[in-house]
């Protein structure tokens, strides 16, 4: 997709303004945590996908992808419109189940048990894996019972409880100031970016182990785009975080690791400073170079 | 020839074209409620009484004293080969509708007039108009008030003397009514609880003398109670006999008319339009709060109307979780394939099916196999009368849900179909079941549109009637369907209804003349009555779209 800079449009003030900010939340992002060259062969491992194939009918969306994504880090997949890198995110926490024609072989061991396992409660790994999407989707319900959501779901419906929990994750998701006078207002009434806030609050309330975002800023203005990133910088001390983007920029800015498919493989996995900079693919080079995608 | 082209091109036709379907839809709309709130609410207007001489075609004079009610121009021809005598060189005529009434003593209460043959026409005052319980209007002059049989006013004062007296009647006719259908009716249907406790001993075999004495007991204490209401009503039927009026018709002769039988009397032509219009309000009222008499061509439609609203409330109450726990399998937990596409192509038909088929099978299911299993099953001791065996309220409102079933279906599971993918996802990946998600998201969500499905069917099912007359609509119902006495509702019990009271009126009527306007005003209100069941509704879904709005972008 396009730069979000570019979707705007909205006068040369803003893209002037948010210029130097950018920068900055891209100096932060790219600092490496230990100094250093990151390897994932010092990483804690949060999820391992093992030889894992994926159908759609008779079509195959993934070709025996194998990674380990880990630990409190954030991990990007790239790759151009459907190599596969949203199918696979869904996998983590078996969204596709709910297409009725797909069907999936290998294994994807999360915290070293197999999601796919028979015993697996579903309900249980989304609760642990939570998801955000590309368009926010906050319910037709007010802020407060937006993010009380998932707690309800979970039997907690102590009043005390809730005013805690839903003020913490809102605080998480750096919205609280915004909301917080406004906690009774029907969530449909906030901004886009706002929105796309409400909906990571409403997921980390549940206190999820893993967030996966599939390109959560794409449907959102820079600026709301530079508070989501930022956001996230934040939430990867406490979350193993998985995320989709179209955009390279936002997946230099934001990720540790970065993952570019295509084609439905997996074509080249490593820490995003060596994949950006010294790409040992051809293609990803070509794609990183925008030659093509 | 250019320009022709191009106004054709730009499609100048088309909208043209759509412009008119439009107002030619708006015109019918329009033109249909101005002529039945015309002609039907205009029944209600005091209207001036004439006075006059008519000369028949035969030569022979005679008086007429009467309301004009219709006018029309005829052929001459026509009126010629009927015998009348019109001057040549006059192509059409004038004739004239005037209500008589005292259809006691002249056997017709309208009669067709030529126009130019009632002569000395005039408006006087004192004309006065006595509403009866019985046999229609009264036209005539007040000549004398008597009380039990002595006059007591005569001329000037009679008619102040009379005022006082129809008030005091009236006063006691409603007592006499508020005993009979209120405090007799309870006794008697108490009696008839009675009757059946004491069959259903006998039948169970435990009629033993100790429940015989407890029965005689209760039995003799509402005896008791009826006997007391018995001779009361005896004193005030007495009372109300008392008085009664002395007028004269048309034709010079006196007739005493009893006070008990006089519902109320007016001049109209001494009427100011402010109380003509206050008059107008009154008898419309009437129209709508009082019953039916006189085989439902006079008084007013308040059963049918409360008969109307009850079925339709009881039918939405069956249809609407019916429907929407039908379009809920169907869309969300099929397997969607031939299977589902079958059931959805047999619901689509259903609702082309003709209201009478489901009328019939109502009656043949609902009516007599279940009515008549139940009635075996639970109310053995009221055999051989039935009392869910036949037709009545409630298999009347369920043989409308199921005429109605299909549209609620349809319209829900639109309303399922229409909820974003990304809600369902954002529940179930916050950890939800499936069930989770379609209780507290899905269903919330979609009840703007299980309530425009309700709407239709309450649109369709306030305006049926052809089922209905096989199911539990009868002309004239003794008793309301809710009452008094416990259980309070009672489904069983057959009921009135505003569309079928419009086919009695107009056609079954005996007096075609008195009910047409009758006919339009009941076509009025049935159509306000749905207008106003359909308003309430569509309010509520308003309130409801306004609350789960539909996610932006």
């Amino acid at each position: 997709m396009t730069e979000p800079t570019m979707k705007l449009g909205q006068g040369e003030t803003m893209t002037a303004a948010e210029n130097p900010t950018r920068t900055h939340a891209m100096t932060k992002a790219v600092k490496p945590a230990g100094g250093g060259t990151r390897s994932l062969a010092n990483e804690e491992i949060c999820i391992d996908v093992q030889d894992f194939k994926l159908f759609y009918g008779e079509k195959r969306a993934l070709h025996g992808i194998n990674m380990k994504i880990p630990k409190k880090r954030v991990t990007s997949f790239i790759g151009p419109s459907g190599c596969g890198k949203s199918t696979l995110l869904r996998s983590f926490n078996r969204m596709n189940d709910l297409v009725d024609i797909c069907r999936v072989e290998g294994t994807i061991l999360f915290e070293k048990a197999n999601i796919f396992d028979r015993g697996v409660d579903v309900t249980d790994l989304r609760r642990r894996v939570g998801m955000v999407f590309q368009k926010p989707n906050p319910f037709p319900k007010t802020i407060y019972e937006n993010v009380a959501y998932g707690l309800r779901i979970q039997g907690i419906n102590k009043k005390r409880v809730l005013d805690e929990r839903v003020e913490w994750a809102l605080k998480g998701a750096a919205i609280w100031e915004e909301v917080k006078d406004r906690l009774n207002d029907n969530a449909l009434g906030l901004s886009g970016g706002q929105q796309q806030r409400l909906v990571i609050a409403r997921t980390i309330a549940v206190e999820p182990e893993v967030l996966l975002l599939d390109e959560p800023c794409s449907a959102l203005d820079p600026i709301s785009t530079l508070k989501v990133e930022e956001l996230i910088n934040e939430l990867k001390e406490r979350y193993t975080i998985v995320i989709v983007t179209h955009n390279m920029q936002q997946a230099a800015r934001v990720s540790d690791y970065t993952a570019f498919m295509y084609l439905g493989d997996l074509i080249e996995y490593k820490d995003t400073d060596t994949l950006f900079t010294n790409p040992s693919e051809k293609k990803t080079e070509d794609y990183i170079t925008g030659r093509y995608g | 020839m250019n320009n022709l082209r191009d106004w054709y091109r730009k499609g100048e036709p088309w909208v043209w074209l759509n412009a008119g379907a439009v107002a030619i839809n708006i015109v019918m709309v329009v033109g249909l409620l101005g002529l039945i709130a015309v002609r039907g609410l205009g029944h209600y207007w005091p209207h001036a009484v004439v006075d006059g001489i008519y000369t028949h075609p035969d030569g022979s004079e005679q008086r007429i004293v009467g309301e004009i009610s219709d006018e029309e121009w005829v052929p001459a021809s026509r009126l010629r080969e009927s015998g009348a005598e019109v001057p040549e060189g006059q192509d059409v005529v004038q004739r004239i509708l005037v209500k008589t009434g005292n259809r006691d003593l002249t056997g017709q209460d309208f009669r067709w007039l030529i126009a130019d043959e009632l002569r000395n026409a005039s408006e006087p005052e004192a004309v006065m108009v006595i509403e009866r319980r019985e046999w229609g209007n009264y036209y005539g002059y007040l000549k004398q008030v008597k009380e039990q049989g002595t006059v007591v006013a005569s001329g000037d004062t009679a008619l102040t003397e009379l005022q006082t007296r129809l008030e005091r009647a009236l006063a006691l006719h409603e007592q006499i009514r508020g005993i009979e259908t209120g405090a007799i009716g309870t006794i008697n249907y108490e009696l008839e609880e009675l009757r059946l406790r004491e069959r259903s001993l006998s039948l169970k075999g435990a009629l033993d003398a100790n429940a015989q004495r407890e029965l005689a007991e209760e039995r003799a204490g509402l005896d008791a109670r009826y006997n007391a209401l018995h001779a009361q009503l005896n004193e005030l039927y007495a009372q109300i006999k008392r008085d009664s009026l002395v007028a004269e018709n048309m034709a010079g002769v006196e007739t005493d008319i009893p006070l008990e039988r006089v519902v109320q009397f007016y001049q109209p032509n001494a009427m100011s339009l402010p109380v003509k219009i206050g008059f107008y309000f009154h008898q419309f009222w009437g129209f709508l709060s009082d019953e039916p008499r006189e085989a439902n061509t006079e008084g007013g439609v308040f059963p049918a109307i409360f008969g109307t609203v009850l079925m339709v409330l009881l039918m939405s109450i069956i249809v609407t979780p019916f429907g929407v726990v039908a379009a809920v399998y169907l869309r969300e937990y099929a397997k969607q394939g031939a299977m589902t596409r079958i059931i959805r192509i047999a619901v689509n038909n259903l609702a082309g099916v003709p209201s009478i088929v489901y009328g019939v099978f109502g009656l043949g299911f609902f009516v007599y196999f279940m009515g008549g299993s139940i009635d075996s099953l639970f109310y053995p001791e009221a055999s051989p009368a039935p009392v869910f065996g036949t037709p009545g309220l409630m298999w009347a409102s369920i043989t409308l849900s199921l005429l109605t079933l299909p549209v609620v279906i349809v319209a829900t599971e639109e309303g399922l179909t229409r909820i974003p993918k990304s809600i369902r996802e954002g529940s179930l990946a916050l950890g939800a079941t499936k069930f989770e998600t379609l209780w507290k998201v899905i269903l919330p969500m979609s009840s703007p549109a299980m309530m425009t499905g309700l709407i239709l069917a309450i649109a369709r099912a306030a305006g049926e009637v052809a089922p209905l007359m096989l199911v539990g609509v009868v002309k004239l119902a003794p008793t309301l369907p809710l009452d008094g006495n416990f259980p309070f509702l009672h489904l069983e019990r057959k009921f009135m209804h505003l569309g079928f009271h419009i086919y009695d009126v107009g056609f079954q009527s005996p007096n075609v003349e008195a009910a047409r306007p009758l006919v339009y005003a009941t076509a009025f209100l049935l159509v306000a009555v749905i207008v106003v069941l359909n308003l309430s509704a569509i309010l509520i879904r308003n309130r409801l779209r306004e609350r789960y709005r539909e996610l932006e972008n």
